[in-house]
């Protein structure tokens, strides 16, 4: 147990340390920062002083060193377009982003589970080929539209939901359920996967021998086991929501996380892009890790893998 | 039964065929199925709706956008951007994915725990974030997209890539390879890469949507294909100012684009039925 524990341990920091790097090297692609930074109207001299300013006239290497050593103490600088600490930006806006994607996971979650279960206690039937379709309409709904359209039927011509900011709870129905769109067919296919696999298996014959109902079988012996493929997918799903919530938050007004990312994105404000890239990377890196620690207690023959 | 489930399937696979064919012939002929310029701006005659409804012309089927341009022909071009985008991208991340997954099943021990990990650093990136990232910071062009794209997605395609040649690296035919003294690079080509293609055409199905999708999402967030071209998501984000009054603006792009994915969604599901029980027989 130690030892996968170290070992998953050591694989998440060497991750988190190659996205570090990819972060730096990302905002170097377009060539000269300074001149990204100084504007498109800004002389020989301007460009030299940001240059100077910011740092950029330095090795490329003694930057990667500085960078990285701040960003691990969780110092990423000053935006350059909001003159705030970016870490007191992201903090401030965080906390709108996790709730979405909590949100979004609770939503697809209770849609997913129990369509995934009934599909697969009818398999091959109407009622799984139906529950199958829609899981691929769902796959195919583009995110930012299904907002569009959700805003104008229940915002506009029903009245019943506010179209955009982050006022109330009603605020995140609706982007919530567009973020849970995406997550639904993955953990639908997987909860139906992992019940046809538990039905069949020994103990539920046994459980069918003793003569149980089939409620007890379903719910307490086939659900159980078929729960842990979930738990890993519902962590990475929420991992992808989170990184998928800026395009949502774009949509709906909601300033979070994602809708930073949007404006720094459009603002060429590097400093602040390169954090929130590192910020969502580690927090799926520590959800994936949480899912496989989660199920290698729940399941000890994990852990020799 | 079966007979009924078979049907079934097929019928899925067909559907799925039928909107990708459809669309690809739309896309290669765009010129003859749209007679109108999508770029031609007319003024005088902004936001008709289509020639169904009230106030609709005969000479704008799908009516016209905000700048009076042919919404038709709009998305008649669109489809052109959609399709390429979807298979330039596919082509490339496949190519990076399969090589990656095959030398890692492959060769095992050492290589293939550096593939892995390099599968995995890739996952724990965001990737709409990225993307948008790097066509700011590049350029937006069709290119720029294509290759950013196409730089991201390989992921699913090396996994896949990678299990199916580890399946297929202990089977007797390569056994006999290598014992009839084939090179390396004549076994992996040869006698490995013709047999993991059937799983690898899903992925390809599922990607091309994944794609699709992503450049109608880049576009809509102004960081995708550069304006005035006619991409799907574009035109989406040029008809949101007027949705709440003209609904059908956002409606005659947002549901193409669905049907898109969903037929090739469709393409995909049935192509995995079609080998999985063909893999039984």
């Amino acid at each position: 147990m130690l030892q996968f524990l170290a070992r998953r341990l050591l694989v998440a920091v060497l991750v988190c340390l190659t996205v570090l790097t990819f972060a730096f090297a990302l905002t170097r692609l377009a060539g000269d920062l300074a001149i990204s930074i100084a504007g498109p109207n800004s002389t020989a001299e301007d460009i030299e002083v940001v240059r100077k300013a910011y740092g950029l006239d330095r090795p490329l290497v003694t930057q990667f060193f500085d960078w990285v050593s701040r960003a691990v103490v969780g110092d990423f600088g000053r935006s350059y377009f909001f003159r705030e600490k970016v870490s007191t930006l992201i903090f401030d806006r965080l906390p709108i982003t996790l709730t979405l994607g909590l949100v979004g996971l609770g939503i697809a979650l209770s849609v997913a589970l129990p369509l995934g279960v009934i599909s697969a206690l009818r398999e091959g039937r109407p009622v799984d080929r139906i529950i199958s379709l829609v899981a691929l309409l769902g796959q195919a709904m583009p995110s930012f539209w299904l907002g569009l359209v959700l805003m104008i039927t229940f915002g506009l011509h029903l009245g019943w939901l506010p179209i955009s900011g982050t006022g109330t709870w009603q605020h995140f129905v609706m982007p919530g359920t567009v973020l849970a769109f995406s997550a639904i067919p993955a953990l639908m296919r997987l909860t139906r996967a992992g019940m046809i696999d538990a039905m069949s298996a020994d103990y539920i014959r046994t459980a069918r021998a003793k003569g149980l109902s089939r409620t007890s079988i379903v719910l307490k012996h086939a659900a159980r086991n078929a729960a842990m493929p979930v738990v890993s997918i519902a962590a990475v799903q929420l991992g992808f929501m989170l990184g998928g919530s800026i395009v949502i938050e774009t949509v709906f007004a909601l300033h979070g996380v994602g809708f930073l990312a949007w404006e720094s994105i459009s603002k060429n404000d590097f400093p602040t892009v390169q954090a929130v890239v590192l910020l969502l990377a580690i927090i799926y890196t520590l959800l994936t890790l949480g899912a496989d620690l989660l199920n290698a207690v729940l399941d000890p023959r994990l852990r020799a893998a | 039964m079966s007979r009924w489930r078979s049907w079934g399937r097929n019928w899925g696979l067909w559907l799925g065929a039928f909107i990708v064919g459809f669309t690809l012939f739309v896309a290669i002929f765009a010129p003859m199925v749209a007679t109108q310029d999508p770029f031609a701006q007319d003024l005088s005659r902004r936001l008709v709706p289509p020639s169904w409804m009230e106030g609709g012309r005969p000479q704008h089927f799908l009516g016209t956008d905000g700048l009076g341009r042919d919404y038709f022909a709009r998305l008649v071009y669109g489809a052109r951007i959609s399709m390429l985008i979807g298979i330039a991208t596919v082509v490339t991340s496949g190519i990076i994915g399969i090589a990656l997954g095959v030398v890692g099943g492959f060769f095992g021990g050492r290589i293939d725990d550096v593939i892995l990990f390099t599968i995995t650093a890739r996952l724990s990136i965001p990737l709409i974030l990225v993307a948008l990232a790097v066509v700011s910071l590049v350029g937006s062009s069709l290119t720029v997209v294509v290759a950013t794209l196409g730089l991201l997605l390989w992921d699913r395609f090396a996994v896949v890539a990678r299990v199916a040649t580890m399946q297929v690296r202990t089977l007797d035919y390569v056994a006999a390879a290598w014992s009839a003294g084939c090179s390396q690079p004549y076994i992996v080509m040869r006698e490995i890469l013709p047999n993991i293609l059937s799983p690898l055409a899903v992925v390809a199905t599922l990607e091309m949507a994944l794609a699709i999708l992503l450049e109608a999402a880049l576009s809509f967030l102004g960081l995708g294909v550069p304006p005035p071209l006619p991409s799907w998501g574009l035109m989406i984000a040029e008809a949101k100012d007027y949705m709440f009054f003209n609904p059908w603006v956002i409606m005659v792009p947002g549901m193409s684009l669905f049907v898109l994915v969903f037929g090739i969604n469709l393409l995909g599901d049935g192509l995995r039925d079609l080998l999985r029980t063909g893999r039984v027989a």
